[in-house]
């Protein structure tokens, strides 16, 4: 069984999901980070890979990948890094990217040895529903790398039920019609947007994402979701740092 | 074969619509009512009438008679150049803002490179009265500063956008960045026809009244509506479709696209997409586009700021790749030259990207007394910095300035890039392995 269904099969809600972009803050500190996260309990981590022209990312994720990418760093490399990470790492792994990347690698080669070092899930925001339906479906499922597909506060109800039936670990609902970014707080509208989404009685468990930063925003997301998943926020905190350790152990304790 | 866009926005193997989730809704909506909105008459009617008696079209197709000679062809120009702004941008933009306003929008913005497109964005939106909002990138804002100043005066707020390189792709992630965040109020007017389905036709058949006026003035003029060879510089490749678009289909005529090739392919300092590039998606796009092997997007280079792009519209890499139009390259000198040819043998002072476009009458080998239409895009008013090095280089005799000393690029990937060598077969296989949608 894959773990993001393991996952979701044993802890129904308040998942707590990071993001951070691999290469950020240095160079070949993807794994520590990885296990890091997992030390300090968090569920599910989301692996950026750095593409120089992220058009659903504000400039935090924006700044982490520019310098990942300075520094090096590359789709080839990053699964290199991974190599190892299934020997302490047992939480699922997603990679988080942009369609161009995975394309020019090549998708076969990419779901082949993505699913050789343990990755159970990717978030392609740029690759369409009707594309993936089409094109890779049968790829990803003979490699078990689950697709997880976004919605919004503006996406149509029937589409939302398409995506539902093409979803076989989770929906990634997006907070607000934004980038990616911190927020401080949740309005009443956004609130009501994601009852209305629970209402839906989707068949997959439904992950808040963009916008939450803390305590607070955590807190009214996992309301009417199964969890979420913080980004910017985290990439911010620990922009700069070397010792990750204790920045880590905090940004995770604050949340509790 | 068809040139034409399929009902699910793909030319052959290029375009669709690779968009975040997030840009879905604004994407369908446009997509769903822009042909309707077009073909309705009252768009139609006020649409022909703002091209009169705004942009003062038809512009003229003006037979040169000294470069005929020289040449040995009959040479044909159409003259956008004369158009209100001073290019072809603003038959777009007049189509665009109308469309803008039958969608209910009220905040409009832009991507600009030269700032050629932000000042006809600019332009009719102060005609509309609505908030127009422009993207450039800060490397831009600060070498075209009298644009800017036009687009400032003009009501329009510019922004310098200061992420990855400042330049044109920036500018153009950057205004679909403020569309995401402002979807319902805000329509992009996107430049070229780049972008997402349906961007490129819509835009496309904005600018496809240059070769329905090219049609009926040649048939006036030579007794015939069809060419031999139509020639186009291509940027993202708006000006291209438009001088094409009514030819697509007519098998006899020749279509050559001239893509800018900055220093020479060999230098890597290039932005020749169809040389240099593969098969990828940019800004919403299945096209082709500089890439590094990792697939990041490379920083073009040219000296002419409006060919400066990365990638290239999805018609254009349908028309490469079924072979239909032939794409070839000139060089930031072979522009120069071109643009100094045209302005001494036929009073005319073309923009650095048309000067592109004018390069190619070396290039290519017409049969004698063929009939050639060129498409001069645009008016070198904005180009005079550049012309200038030129002619002092010419009077004292130096070496022609090095032209790409002036720009300072952020690129972190250059270092990385270089052009394929095994380009040709490499980029064929890569073609050849794209699923037909
Ligand atoms: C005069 C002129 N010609 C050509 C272009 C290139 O654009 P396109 O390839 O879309 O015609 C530009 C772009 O700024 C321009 O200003």
């Amino acid at each position: 069984m894959n773990r993001i269904n393991k996952l979701f099969e044993t802890k129904k809600d308040n998942i707590l999901s990071i993001y951070f972009t691999a290469g950020h803050p240095a160079p070949e500190t993807a794994s520590t980070i990885i296990e890091l996260l997992q030390d300090n309990g968090v569920d599910m981590i989301e692996i950026g890979i750095p593409f120089s022209d992220p058009l659903a990312d504000g400039p935090v994720i924006q700044q982490s990948s520019q310098q990942a990418l300075a520094d090096g760093m590359s789709l080839k490399k990053l699964l290199h890094e991974l190599k190892t990470i299934r020997k302490n790492v047992q939480i699922p792994l997603l990679l988080m990217g942009y369609f161009n990347t995975i394309m020019h690698f090549g998708v076969e080669s990419f779901c082949k040895q993505a699913n050789a070092v343990g990755i159970d899930g990717v978030i392609l925001p740029d690759l369409p529903l009707e594309v993936y339906k089409e094109q890779y479906k049968d790829m990803f499922k003979q490699y078990n790398i689950i697709p997880v597909f976004l919605i919004t506060p503006s996406t149509p109800d029937e589409r939302i039920r398409e995506t539902e039936a093409l979803s076989e670990g989770f929906i990634y609902m997006v907070s607000t019609s934004s980038t990616t970014g911190a927020k401080q707080g949740f309005s009443n509208e956004n609130m009501s947007y994601f009852k209305r989404i629970n209402d839906m009685n989707l068949k997959v468990p439904v992950i808040t994402g963009f916008g939450i930063s803390n305590k607070t925003t955590f807190e009214q997301a996992c309301e009417y979701s199964a969890g979420a998943i913080i980004g910017s926020a985290f990439v911010k905190d620990i922009s700069g740092e070397w010792e990750l350790e204790n920045k880590i152990e905090e940004f995770i304790a604050k949340l509790k | 074969m068809k040139y034409e866009v399929n009902n699910r926005g793909y030319y052959g193997k290029f375009g669709g619509a690779f968009i975040p989730e997030m840009l879905y809704p604004n994407v369908k909506e446009l997509e769903k009512n822009y042909l309707k909105i077009m073909e309705s008459d009252s768009f139609k009617t006020e649409f022909l009438s703002l091209l009169k008696n705004y942009v003062g079209r038809p512009s003229p197709l003006y037979y040169t008679k000294r470069l005929s000679d020289k040449y040995n062809i009959n040479l044909y120009l159409k003259r956008e150049d004369l158009n209100h702004t001073g290019s072809h941008k603003i038959n777009n933009t007049i189509g665009q803002i109308l469309m803008a306003r039958h969608l209910g929008k009220k905040r409009i913005i832009a991507e600009t490179g030269a700032g050629q497109h932000g000042v006809a964005t600019a332009t009719v939106c102060a005609r509309e009265g609505l908030d127009c909002i422009v993207f450039m990138g800060a490397t831009d804002v600060a070498r075209q500063m009298p644009n800017v100043e036009k687009m400032q005066m003009l009501g329009a707020t510019v922004i310098p956008v200061e992420s990855g390189n400042k330049t044109l792709k920036d500018a153009t992630n950057e205004a679909i960045r403020d569309w995401i965040n402002h979807p319902k109020e805000t329509h992009y007017i996107i430049g070229s026809v780049v972008g997402p389905h349906p961007y490129p036709d819509m835009v496309a058949r904005f600018q496809s009244i240059i070769s329905e006026e090219i049609r009926k003035q040649l048939q006036e003029q030579t007794g015939s509506p069809l060419p031999d060879t139509v020639i186009a510089c291509v940027g993202g490749g708006s000006n291209a479709a438009g001088a094409f678009y009514h030819y697509l289909n007519e098998k006899t005529v020749k279509l050559v696209a001239v893509e800018a090739d900055g220093l020479g392919l060999e230098t890597g300092e290039t932005a020749a997409t169809m040389a240099a590039g593969s098969p990828g998606i940019i800004h919403g796009s299945m096209t082709m586009l500089m890439q590094t092997d990792d697939g990041q997007i490379v920083e073009p280079y040219s000296i002419s700021a409006g060919l400066d792009y990365p990638g290239i519209g999805p018609l254009h890499a349908h028309l490469f790749d079924s072979k239909r139009a032939n794409f070839i390259r000139a060089t930031d000198t072979e522009a120069i030259e071109a643009a100094f040819e045209l302005t001494r043998m036929e009073g005319i002072i073309p923009a650095l990207e048309s000067a592109h476009a004018l390069a190619a009458l070396k290039k290519l080998n017409f049969k004698k007394g063929e009939t050639v239409v060129l498409n001069v895009s645009g008016r070198g008013d904005k180009d005079m910095e550049a012309y200038r090095k030129h002619i002092k280089s010419e009077t004292k005799k130096e070496k022609q300035v090095d032209t790409h000393a002036e720009k300072e690029t952020h690129d972190i990937f250059r270092a990385s890039y270089s052009v394929p060598e095994n380009t040709m077969q490499q980029r064929a296989d890569e073609i050849n392995g794209l699923y037909v949608p």
